[in-house]
């Protein structure tokens, strides 16, 4: 047990999630994210690691076990939520600004335009969106529109951080720098972390921890850490360690994709 | 960069070109459909002339102009009464389709009860149902209403009805999160996801109340006290007047073109700037 987990901002706690179908999507999950973290969901397709977020965001009700929030954080803080989510698309609304898309959430806490202004303001040029306020979605590039929902999901000040697989979509250049700009974020604002993805190099680069999940159903398999400092420079891309970071990862990758063929014979 | 339309561009003379050259661009795509329609009416004119169709035929478009000033104080009453008539079935319809259509929304089992009838009201030819209707309502101007209704607002409750239902599941999931009440999720999330949907189903809309207007007149026949342009055009056939029926005609058609700009300048003025549809061809660095 690491210190992270001794005082979590969040944890799941042996979370079933059984589909109407009948599918166990979920068995006996547990997770713990602290105030601090910075953890990735890495596994194969189908394993589960979008429903775990779901969950943790709330969207989603587990069959079976709970969802814990640390005691002494309320629902809001200041009207705003605790969290913040990216979907695998930028989800903007194609009829509205950039500005009034990053405005959004706090519109939907009864902010006026007003008050709003400086924290939309601040949160397009934290993500390097200053001069496109005025902006329609369509006009945008896929990695300005995914800065966006970066900025829509951080308007707000959250605790913690959802992703999924926010730059699965993107060309590698531009996954790279909204990879850096994400850390460079987190060291600004200090907000914690779950990150969904399928790429070891992307967990590696970015988080503290790796959870691997294999599916069918879906559990977490391995957990390594990567102790690395932040922040992480172009230079621990090319390292030794992070090369040894991606065997390990990888190792852990391909047994929980076995277990997940194993899981799939067993139960066909 | 893309600059956009109605920032003013005084500054920089290149853009004030563009804008020029978009001007007369659009100029000449008007053209062509203008000179088709000149090119016809110009060949009508010289064939009626030429081999000197007698006007009980085929009156020149000279002639149906002519026709069209002088009895212009007998038929503008009647072409108010059908535009009237078309308006107000078009307003039923947007209503009735768009209420029926967040009901089906709302829930399933309202959508599973209506939906066939809706299919059966829709599938039913208007000039089978108008006399019918014209016997059980007492008032001819309500029953001409109630056809025109029943033709116009199919379009437009599915079209709502579908466009309601697309809205980006990932949005709706982020409305979720921020506990949006159900009135933002609407006012926010849905009107807007449904409004291109709608305005497809409002121009198609638009073209059926006005025919369900004629042919339920047509149905209706010259009854009644006030009168549409159906009941001119029937009075001229009576009468052998081509040329008062082709007058009544044309103004049926302009009717109909006016309603269908009408819609598109709408669509085009809600849309333009977000929606596919509306943004227009793609420019020099589209």
């Amino acid at each position: 047990m690491n210190a992270t987990a001794a005082s979590p901002l969040v944890r799941l706690h042996r979370v079933d999630k059984r589909y109407p179908n009948g599918a166990l999507a979920l068995a006996g999950l547990d997770l713990a994210v602290g105030s601090d973290d910075f953890l990735a969901l890495l596994g194969p397709s189908g394993c589960g690691k979008s429903t775990a977020l779901r969950v943790l965001a709330g969207l989603l009700p587990p069959s079976a076990g709970r969802l814990q929030w640390a005691a002494d954080l309320p629902e809001e803080v200041d009207g705003a939520p605790r969290l913040g989510f990216v979907f695998q698309e930028p989800a903007l609304m194609p009829w509205a600004r950039v500005a009034d898309n990053v405005y959004l959430p706090l519109r939907l806490r009864g902010v006026s335009r007003d008050a709003a202004a400086e924290a939309v303001d601040d949160a397009l040029r934290r993500v390097g969106l200053a001069g496109h306020a005025d902006a329609w979605p369509r006009e945008l590039s896929g990695g300005m529109r995914m800065r966006v929902s970066i900025a829509r999901a951080l308007v707000t000040r959250p605790r913690l951080l959802l992703l999924d697989e926010p730059f699965a979509a993107l060309d590698e250049i531009t996954r790279l720098r909204l990879n850096e700009d994400l850390l460079a974020l987190r060291a600004e604002q200090g907000f914690a972390v779950v990150f969904v993805t399928h790429s070891v190099y992307e967990s590696i680069y970015l988080a503290k921890r790796v959870a691997v999940m294999a599916a069918r159903p879906g559990r977490v398999v391995a957990e390594l850490p990567i102790d690395e400092p932040y922040p992480r420079l172009e230079s621990f891309r090319t390292s030794a360690r992070y090369n040894a970071h991606c065997i390990a990862v990888s190792q852990a990758l391909r047994a929980a994709f076995e277990a997940s063929r194993a899981g799939a014979a067993a139960s066909a | 960069m893309r600059v956009r339309a109605g920032v003013p561009s005084g500054a920089e003379p290149a853009r004030t070109n563009g804008h020029g050259r978009s001007a007369a661009r659009a100029a000449l795509r008007r053209l062509p459909p203008l000179m088709a329609v000149l090119v016809l009416l110009l060949g009508w004119e010289a064939l009626v002339r030429l081999r000197g169709i007698p006007h009980y035929i085929l009156p020149a478009p000279s002639l149906v102009a002519r026709t069209l000033v002088e009895r212009w104080d007998s038929l503008l009453p009647s072409l108010w009464f059908t535009l009237r008539l078309t308006l107000l079935a078009l307003a039923a319809a947007v209503a009735g389709g768009v209420l029926l259509a967040s009901a089906f929304v709302l829930s399933r089992r309202v959508e599973r009860a209506l939906y066939p009838l809706a299919v059966v009201l829709q599938v039913t030819p208007i000039v089978a149902i108008a006399p019918l209707i014209l016997i059980y309502v007492e008032s001819t101007t309500a029953a001409l209403l109630i056809c025109a209704w029943i033709v116009a607002f199919f379009p437009i409750l599915a079209n709502t009805a579908t466009g309601l239902r697309s809205a980006d599941p990932q949005l709706g999931e982020l409305f979720t999160l921020y506990g949006a009440t159900r009135w933002q999720r609407l006012r926010w999330l849905l009107v807007p996801s449904a409004l291109p949907y709608f305005l497809s189903g409002l121009r198609v809309a638009g073209g059926l109340s006005l025919i369900g207007a004629v042919v339920a007149e047509f149905t209706a026949g010259t009854a009644g006290r006030e009168t549409g342009l159906a009941s001119r055009i029937l009075e001229a056939s009576f009468r052998t007047e081509i040329p008062l029926m082709f007058a009544a005609l044309a103004l049926v058609s302009l009717l109909g073109v006016a309603i269908f700009l009408a819609t598109s300048w709408l669509s085009r003025r809600l849309l333009g700037g977000w929606h596919a549809s509306e943004v227009g061809e793609p420019d020099e660095t589209g």
